[in-house]
């Protein structure tokens, strides 16, 4: 980890507007990520991890000038996003880039694998014609998908394939940082882990730095350094990832790890008590804290 | 005893392309009272086989073609639509993963509890109301008087999967299928549901058949497993010791493939993928179907030669392989602890 942070979240707020209810003459705000602040440093992953409705979601949308922020900072590269114009996001999205939870519908049905990764080369006017092509075919070799297939059609692949085309288009401009927002939540397990190893195996490869959105505890232990735990738009505990899993601090952080069943049914049964006193605990201290 | 007995259960999915084999040779019994859990990733048949235990194929797009499935030494294969309706609901209930689509969105969800309890118990409106409220209490409903009168879309996902778990118990079923039943849930909701439906399961002396893809969940829940793969039951065996001891290599490489929250220094460590993916199940051929995928498959082996049967390994533990880990040269496997 060098001295200054690739990114640096402060304060970020984003509230949504709900659509006003009968009789209301106000209509409600919710606050979905409430001034959360941290920091993702070169070739590290941060795991934020938390239920839905957390806001981890919107939290990773607002770092990448997805949603617009309503209050706060993120800045990128030393440089602050929120509030630059378009054309300037646009040269920071080179080094800024996403992987979807679902490979099935963040592909588009009518290209070809090929054109799919083209894709941001050409919109950001990379090399000709020809350098794109290798360009797409080095990349598909990366992420391990046979070049040779590169003028077939996303339905003809499985969902990890798929997973693996729409990481190849994210690394396309080598991004600096690649925000991962549930990647593997849609794969089976056997699935999931090629997909998990080969996210740690390109980032020791390019130094990439990786914002790992997932509500899976397990997941988010096996690819991440630090971790962040949301909870009702706010960061209730954040540390280290070995840190945080042996020795959680929050209730909250206690309970969720609590809550995941492991794949032991000995313990499963002799746990079963101590877990419940844990959830219910965690409970009591959300209703305490709740609005 | 048994209480439900399915032998060598096919059913079929009719497709342009031709037959897809979805559930192949299906066997296993279930005592009054014992929970078994069915685990396999998708498209391994574990669903379609709880719609054939239920009566709920779709018609003409499906079908048992073969086997049979006796409940209470009655044979459901051959039951009739309103006989099995009488049965389904009164004495088998099921549960599955999407409550939304489940539930009724234009009926209350008092009127969606009343229902079974006036079709089943012959009830009055006044007495089914009443059990109504206890049985959204019973699943740990608050203000559940209140609450009767609400809608589905009125309830968080958590909330909607007790009233689908209410309606499932009310009228005292012996059997319950479960179908992926919290998948759909966060990770601290699913653990109060599971709690719930553990203890409903024990009071109820209900048995009870879990359809999962989490090994988590099935060793949380289950006496027994089932492991599915590509229409069959590959391995079958008392929950601990099949967690101990797991005998086919897909269910060790399921296992030693699960991410792990407890271990040190997760991040260093590499995930034992599955190369490959399940084969199709039009018409697969004779073999092994994990053979492509399998880690002690070689080549000019039985494997690609005939289909294994599936084999007593130990008393009360079957694989359907050539290679069990107990049968390897090398020491077994040491996986998923």
């Amino acid at each position: 980890m060098s001295g200054a942070p690739l990114l640096e979240v402060e304060g970020l707020t984003k509230t949504f507007r709900m659509r006003r209810r009968l009789g209301r003459r106000q209509s409600d705000v919710v606050r979905a990520v409430d001034g959360i602040s941290f920091e993702v440093h070169e070739g590290e992953t941060l795991g934020l991890v938390g239920e839905s409705g957390s806001g981890k979601s919107t939290t990773g949308y607002c770092v990448l000038q997805l949603l617009k922020p309503t209050s706060g900072s993120v800045r990128f590269n030393g440089r602050e996003l929120t509030g630059i114009s378009r054309a300037e996001l646009r040269a920071t999205r080179r080094e800024l880039q996403i992987v979807f939870q679902d490979p099935y519908s963040s592909l588009d049905p009518r290209l070809t694998v090929e054109q799919i990764v083209v894709d941001p080369l050409e919109v950001h006017r990379v090399g000709d014609r020809a350098s794109r092509r290798r360009r797409v075919q080095e990349l598909l070799e990366l992420v391990g998908i046979e070049p040779s297939h590169a003028q077939r059609y996303p339905h003809e692949f499985s969902g990890g394939q798929r997973q693996r085309i729409g990481i190849a288009r994210a690394l396309a401009l080598d991004p600096k940082l690649l925000v991962c927002d549930e990647p593997v939540s849609a794969l089976d397990v056997s699935i999931q882990a090629q997909i998990l190893n080969l996210l740690n195996d390109l980032q020791e490869r390019l130094g990439l730095a990786y914002l790992f959105i997932a509500h899976d505890l397990a997941v988010v232990r096996a690819v991440s350094d630090r971790i962040a735990v949301m909870r009702r738009g706010k960061i209730v505990e954040v540390g280290d990832a070995d840190e945080v899993y042996a020795r959680p601090q929050h209730p909250y952080t206690k309970a969720l790890l609590a809550a995941v069943p492991v794949a032991d049914p000995r313990r499963m049964r002799e746990e079963r008590e101590r877990r419940r006193a844990i959830r219910a605990a965690a409970d009591a201290t959300a209703d305490a804290a709740a609005p | 005893m048994a209480l439900l007995e399915v032998t060598d259960l096919r059913t079929q999915f009719f497709t342009r392309h031709g037959r897809v084999h979805a559930v192949d040779g299906v066997s296993f019994t279930l005592d009054v009272g014992r929970v078994l859990g069915v685990v396999g990733e998708s498209g391994c048949g574990k669903s379609v086989t709880a719609l054939s235990l239920m009566g709920l194929l779709p018609p003409r797009q499906a079908a048992i073609v073969g086997g049979s499935v006796r409940y209470d030494g009655r044979e459901l294969t051959a039951l009739g639509r309103r006989t099995f309706e009488d049965l389904r609901g009164r004495e088998i209930a099921m549960i599955f993963q999407d409550s939304m689509t489940s539930l009724n969105p234009t009926l209350s969800i008092g009127e969606q509890i009343v229902e079974p309890l006036r079709r089943h118990l012959g009830m009055t409106r006044r007495d089914a109301r009443r059990r109504a409220v206890e049985l959204l209490e019973q699943v740990e409903i608050p203000n559940s008087a209140r609450r009767l009168d609400d809608y589905p879309h009125n309830y968080s996902g958590g909330m909607r999967q007790r009233v689908m778990i209410a309606i499932a118990i009310a009228c005292r079923p012996k059997l319950l299928i479960a179908d992926e039943p919290t998948t759909a849930l966060d990770v601290t909701v699913q653990a109060s549901v599971l709690d719930l439906l553990h203890d409903l399961q024990r009071e109820y002396e209900m048995a009870l058949v879990l359809i999962t893809h989490d090994m988590g969940v099935v060793a949380e829940m289950a006496d027994e497993v089932l492991v599915m793969y590509a229409g069959q039951v590959v391995e079958q065996a008392p929950a601990v010791e099949l967690f101990d001891r797991p005998e086919h290599p897909y269910t060790e490489a399921l296992l030693a493939a699960l991410p792990q929250i407890e271990i040190a220094h997760a991040r260093k460590q590499r995930l034992a993928a599955i190369p490959g993916r399940p084969p199709s199940l039009l018409e697969p051929p004779p073999v092994c179907r994990f053979a492509p995928r399998c880690a002690h498959a070689v080549d000019g082996d039985r494997c690609l030669a005939e289909m294994p049967e599936l084999r007593e390994i130990r008393p009360g533990h079957l694989v359907r392989t050539f290679h069990p880990s107990s049968e390897r040269r090398s020491a077994p496997v040491e996986v998923g602890r």
